[in-house]
């Protein structure tokens, strides 16, 4: 900085110079810009006006010692400029100017700044201080409150949703395939058959021959099915959203998300590096307050006119609520927003032909820009997908991280998601997501009083209650009576280890990163299905709950197992 | 390769002759300002609606729409058989009269089978194999298409721990995590073992999930140049001695981060030199073997075995199932406290989907041939092949005069070609000898280092590489890339210009395409040309391509044929890119008279 001043200074000082050498040097050009004629001017105005004011108001001590100036200074004057550089005293300017600029340089020579002064570190005390140095461990020791005991493994897999955990066959309410497509015979014979016939990988890029004539297709059908220009497949569901982010905005750009995002989400937009504004959860007011604001701040600032995208989740992983999707889209509407709706655990399921949460809100297809999802959801496969218009997808193909730099979704599990897809297309598909639309709801239902010591998360009814994800997060109160998280975990594990060896019903827990900005409470997560749905099901799964949640989690007086079964 | 800013610089190539660079410069220049003329005067984007700011930023999107746009067809290709020794690939529509740039072209339904120099088959898994389908088709029934679940909550199946057991023993480490994806596996977990507080020493080419995973961790990141030990050295003793930045607080931990096998470069890193400072200064390092796990090393162990390290010097390998084993997802090796950290806290473990059974089985299948087991060292004699098949080619490429990068055993072969302008000449010029190759431009390696691309399989015959080095020796000497062909300084000189003459036409030729694909489908092609016969433009497309070849016709038969052909590609544009021809021609000839001139 202060380099820069210097350098400035000597610029302007030889700038000076230059001016004052044309001076002298250029006769008429001298004489058409001299400072004659500007006194001369100046000496009509004092003669016509000036004296005169002066004379009026009587001040004649000023008024003679501006005579006095004026025989200086004035054209002739002993100091008047020209007289000045016509005997050429321009000498004295330019030998000035000159004594500043040799005194600038000197300094900037010979003077080395305060940083400079500090002596650089030696070849010596660089080794010393490699030695000295002590790394932290790669990964630090799991934190005794993170630590969580093992998670279940399936030893037999019999469909999607029959499953036998720790040598107990029991109803699986872990996997999203919500309508068990993925046990259709048509589903699982196209993918052997494209196994026998393009083997398993796909051993590149989109980009360099990895584009499989059956991922043109299944693009195809899932544009059609969900009534969009245009729909572009992923190789998995993380890397869908966290790269569809980044394409669509940059430095500049604004994101505004619900603060429940789950993880892929937060980290698009860290990878976006764009301006991140978070709303309360699922709180459309806060939100158009939010806009508000930014809105303000932006005509405040006279910032130019960038991107900017509301990033929503359909139904939130994290809680299993639907997103108040139509307010949404009227206030990005209103204040001029791209939207993003991550569908991954309502597409299949939710809306009257399956198209999921948007639907279901009563948004028509091109409405909302961009919908990700993922296919390990009703789709039955692996993978992930975004559907919008074809300037949207055209563009991920370009700038998509997760689409070009990452090798191809194996075409089997193309093949498979192509199978589902004609299935939930089909008016029996659509029966089969109502059927399991009405399991959620009942489950719901059954189990908003909750049981003992659990708290529903979300809405029990009402158009928020077709949610196929139930998410009973553990009470405050009794998360407080159990003590530290280990012993929390422990207690929600024996309420699932109850409910897979006495009950059959096999539940996840989820378990969340270090890495999730969001920490939402234990639960027990819960995943309607297509099984869920036949007759007596959930009836009975709710009453396994709550025999199993009074047997651990027990009334508030801390008795393992006091009366609270209902 | 020189000095390779994050793979965006157009830095010269050293190994080029002068007037190359400065040739390859002068296309690239002609195809930016005839670019710019062009968003001048036409936007080539749709309008965003009012109010809203343009879905992509025009200046961003500059290259894309105005460089790539015009040879765009020369990726992407659609195939329609296993990824082996040979592909069907799809014909698709020709690139002419698209006024969208970059809109992907649609398939006309004809195929055309192809020696497969594309895919990375390195050791030909991709196909139905005799061994591995039954095992997979096994999964399939026992496991179903996907669990739906993550790891964590309830995906986990039997086959995941077979896999990852199998996984630690053939790297030779302790404990191994896999994954869904080989993206995944490094987004995913370099942000768990990197946080704020600690510093990444990059490689200058690392692949972008490498930088996604770095940047979502939030640690600070130092690139190195590309395999330069005194850099990585130097810029180690620089940030241990003064510590992080500002506060000067000592670095939490610095990891090194490598890949095993550049996949534009084919070279490795020197991995002992690398051992041995991580070991001096206390850095850690991460080993990303995506293209060298299964292809380097005697039996297939990945580039420890090549450059005889010990694995466990390694703190974390991590390495894909989607090249060498022909599958999908990827995994990370290591020490049982950093994978039992992973398996606690990596996203891609607890919130992705779990690795599909059947892509499970067929690394567990592969990995069990790799180790003898399964019929007659079926593995070893593939990891032969595939070296032999590597040195084979390199060799003869290198004996035709070609630029050839990587080291012998690798089995990506990239051939340099330096000027943009020749990237969809050669790539069509392939295709039409039935040779599916790829060619490599900007956003993956610098601007003018453009590149062909060839991967080596173990499933290639003696005869499959004939037949593509004989398909490449005679593109290559049309286009002009043999630059290592002993020359005349002045020979050199005058061939280098016409080079960039020809270059520069077969750039701007938009309807190359046509020239190029639709030789092939006869019929198809036809109609298109002859909509473009009496447009206004036509006369300004006969002066420019005779200036084009008037520009050629002092020299060798090599670059006549070139700009024949893109003459050729000129006359069969269509009417409807007419104003836009206009533009185009003016340019090239002006191209075309410099470029001749030198
Ligand atoms: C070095 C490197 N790492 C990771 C990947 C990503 O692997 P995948 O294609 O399995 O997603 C690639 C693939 O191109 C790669 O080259």
């Amino acid at each position: 900085m202060r380099r820069l001043t210097r350098k400035a200074c000597l610029l302007a000082a030889l700038g000076l110079c230059a001016v004052a050498w044309s001076k002298a040097a250029e006769g008429p050009l001298r004489r058409a810009l001299s400072f004659s004629s500007l006194a001369t001017s100046l000496r009509d105005v004092d003669a016509g006006k000036i004296i005169q004011a002066l004379q009026e108001m009587r001040l004649r001590p000023i008024r003679q010692a501006w005579a006095e100036f004026w025989d200086i200074f004035g054209p002739g004057g002993r100091l008047h400029p020209d007289w000045f550089i016509e005997h050429q005293g321009h000498l004295f300017i330019e030998g000035g100017l000159m004594a500043i600029i040799l005194v600038l340089f000197f300094q900037s020579g010979y003077r080395p700044s305060k940083e400079q002064e500090e002596e650089p570190l030696t070849e010596r005390e660089i080794d010393e201080l490699c030695r000295e140095w002590k790394p932290e461990p790669l990964v630090p020791d799991i934190a005794e409150e993170d630590q969580l005991p093992e998670p279940p493994v399936i030893q037999e897999w019999e469909n999607s949703h029959w499953v036998t955990v720790a040598g107990r066959r029991a109803l699986n309410l872990t996997a999203a395939d919500f309508l068990g497509l993925s046990n259709d015979p048509s589903v699982a014979a196209a993918a052997r058959a494209t196994v026998e016939r393009y083997g398993v990988g796909s051993c590149g890029p989109r980009g360099f021959y990895g584009t499989f004539d059956v991922h043109l297709q299944l693009e195809q059908d899932l544009a059609a099915f969900m009534g969009e220009e245009e729909a572009i497949i992923y190789s998995y569901d993380i890397a869908t959203v966290a790269s569809v982010i980044p394409a669509f905005a940059s430095r500049a750009d604004i994101l505004v998300m619900d603060e429940g995002c789950s993880y892929p989400i937060q980290q698009g937009a860290k990878l976006s590096r764009a301006r991140v504004f978070t709303f309360k959860h699922n709180d459309a007011g806060d939100l158009a307050a939010l806009l508000g604001r930014i809105e303000a701040e932006e005509a405040r600032e006279r910032k130019p006119l960038c991107r900017r995208m509301i990033v929503v989740e359909g139904v939130y992983s994290n809680t299993g609520e639907v997103a108040p999707l139509r307010r949404i889209y009227e206030l990005k509407e209103r204040y001029k927003y791209r939207l993003c709706v991550e569908e991954t655990l309502s597409f299949g399921v939710m809306g009257e032909r399956g198209r999921g949460a948007c639907e279901a809100a009563g948004l028509e297809p091109g409405q909302v820009e961009i919908i990700c999802a993922s296919m390990s959801g009703a789709l039955g496969s692996v993978g992930g997908f975004c559907v919008g218009h074809s300037e949207v997808c055209d563009h991920q193909r370009l700038c998509g991280q997760g689409y070009c730099f990452s090798a191809s979704l194996p075409p089997y599990l193309a093949t498979a998601a192509i199978a589902a897809l004609r299935i939930l297309g089909t008016p029996d598909g659509q029966a089969l997501a109502r059927r399991v639309r009405g399991a959620a709801a009942e489950l719901r239902a059954a189990l908003a009083a909750g049981p003992p010591g659990l708290v529903l998360a979300g809405a029990a009814d009402g158009p928020a209650a077709a949610s196929p994800v139930v998410h009973l997060h553990l009470d405050p109160s009794v998360e407080s009576r159990l003590g530290p998280r280990p012993a929390v975990a422990a207690a929600l594990q024996r309420v699932a280890d109850i409910l897979l060896q006495r009950y059959g019903v096999f539940v996840a827990l989820p378990r969340y990163s270090v890495l999730d900005e969001v920490h939402p409470r234990q639960s027990i997560k819960l995943v309607a299905n297509a099984a869920l749905a036949s007759e007596g099901r959930v009836e009975h799964v709710a009453s396994a709950l709550r025999e199993a949640a009074a047997e651990v989690l027990g009334g508030s007086d801390g008795g393992s197992d006091g009366g609270g079964a209902a | 390769m020189g000095v390779v800013g994050e793979g965006t610089r157009a830095s010269p190539a050293p190994g080029a002759a002068w007037y190359t660079n400065w040739l390859a410069t002068w296309t690239l220049a002609v195809l930016l300002f005839v670019g710019r003329i062009r968003d001048l005067l036409w936007r080539g984007r749709p309008r965003p609606p009012k109010g809203y700011a343009p879905l992509t930023d025009p200046q961003s999107s500059f290259y894309a729409r105005r460089i790539y746009g015009r040879i765009h067809d020369c990726w992407n290709r659609p195939i329609a058989s296993a990824p082996g020794p040979w592909v069907d690939v799809l014909e698709r529509e020709s690139l002419e009269g698209r006024t969208r740039a970059t809109r992907a072209l649609p398939p006309t339904g004809a195929r055309r089978r192809c020696l497969n120099l594309g895919s990375y088959n390195y050791l030909g898994f991709a196909a139905s194999d005799p061994y591995c389908t039954p095992r997979v088709l096994g999964a399939l029934s026992a496991g179903g298409v996907s669990p739906c679940a993550s790891r964590a909550c309830g995906g986990a199946l039997p086959v995941h721990s077979e896999l990852e057991a199998m996984v630690a023993e053939f790297v030779g480490a302790e404990d191994a995590i896999a994954y869904g994806m080989g993206f995944a596996t490094n987004s995913a977990s370099l942000p768990v073992l990197c946080g704020p507080g600690a510093l990444v020493l990059s490689d200058a080419l690392n692949h972008t999930s490498i930088v996604a995973g770095v940047r979502s961790g939030g640690a600070a990141v130092r690139v190195f140049r590309h395999n330069d030990m005194r850099h990585l050295e130097a810029l180690l003793r620089y940030h241990i001695a003064e510590g992080q930045p500002r506060t000067h607080r000592p670095w939490k931990k610095i990891l090194i981060v490598v890949e095993g096998t550049y996949s534009m470069e084919g070279e490795s890193p020197p991995l002992a030199a690398i051992v041995s400072l991580k070991k001096r200064y206390g850095a850690y390092l991460y080993l990303d073997e995506a293209h060298s796990i299964g292809a380097m090393g005697g039996t297939g162990r990945g580039l420890c075995e090549h450059a005889g390290v010990d694995p466990r010097d390694v703190d974390v390998l991590m390495g894909t199932f989607t090249k060498s084993f022909g599958s999908a997802g990827g995994y990370v090796a290591g020490s049982r406290a950093v994978i039992a950290y992973l398996r606690r806290h990596s996203p891609a473990h607890l919130y992705a989907a779990a690795l599909a059974p059947g892509a499970a089985a067929q690394v567990v299948a592969a990995l069990r041939l790799m180790r003898g087991e399964g019929g007659g060292g079926r593995g070893a004699a593939k990891v032969a092949q595939l070296h032999g098949n590597a040195h084979y080619m390199r060799r003869r490429l290198i004996a035709m005069g070609l630029h050839v990068l990587g080291d012998w055993d690798s089995p990506v072969v990239p051939v340099m070609v330096y000027h943009v302008g020749l990237l969809g000449a050669i790539s069509r010029a392939l295709l039409r000898r039935r040779v599916a190759a790829v060619v490599v431009g900007f956003p993956a390696t610098p601007l003018l280092l453009c590149r062909l691309r060839i991967c080596v399989s173990a499933a290639h015959s003696r005869e499959d590489l004939d037949y593509a080095l004989d398909a490449i020796r005679d593109v290559a000497e049309v286009a002009g890339i043999d630059y290592a062909r002993p020359a005349g300084r002045l020979w050199g000189l005058r061939a280098a210009a016409r080079r960039a003459a020809a270059a520069a036409a077969a750039a701007l030729a938009r309807g190359g395409a046509g020239g190029a694909e639709g030789g092939g489908h006869g019929g198809g092609g036809g109609t298109r040309s002859a909509s473009g016969g009496g447009s206004g433009a036509g006369s300004w497309r006969g002066s420019s391509s005779s200036c084009c070849s008037g520009s050629a016709s002092g020299g060798e038969a090599e670059s006549e044929e070139l700009s024949a052909a893109a003459a050729d590609a000129h006359s069969c544009a269509s009417s409807t890119a007419g104003a836009e021809c206009c533009c185009d021609e003016a340019a090239c000839a002006c191209a075309g008279a410099r470029a001749a001139s030198c």
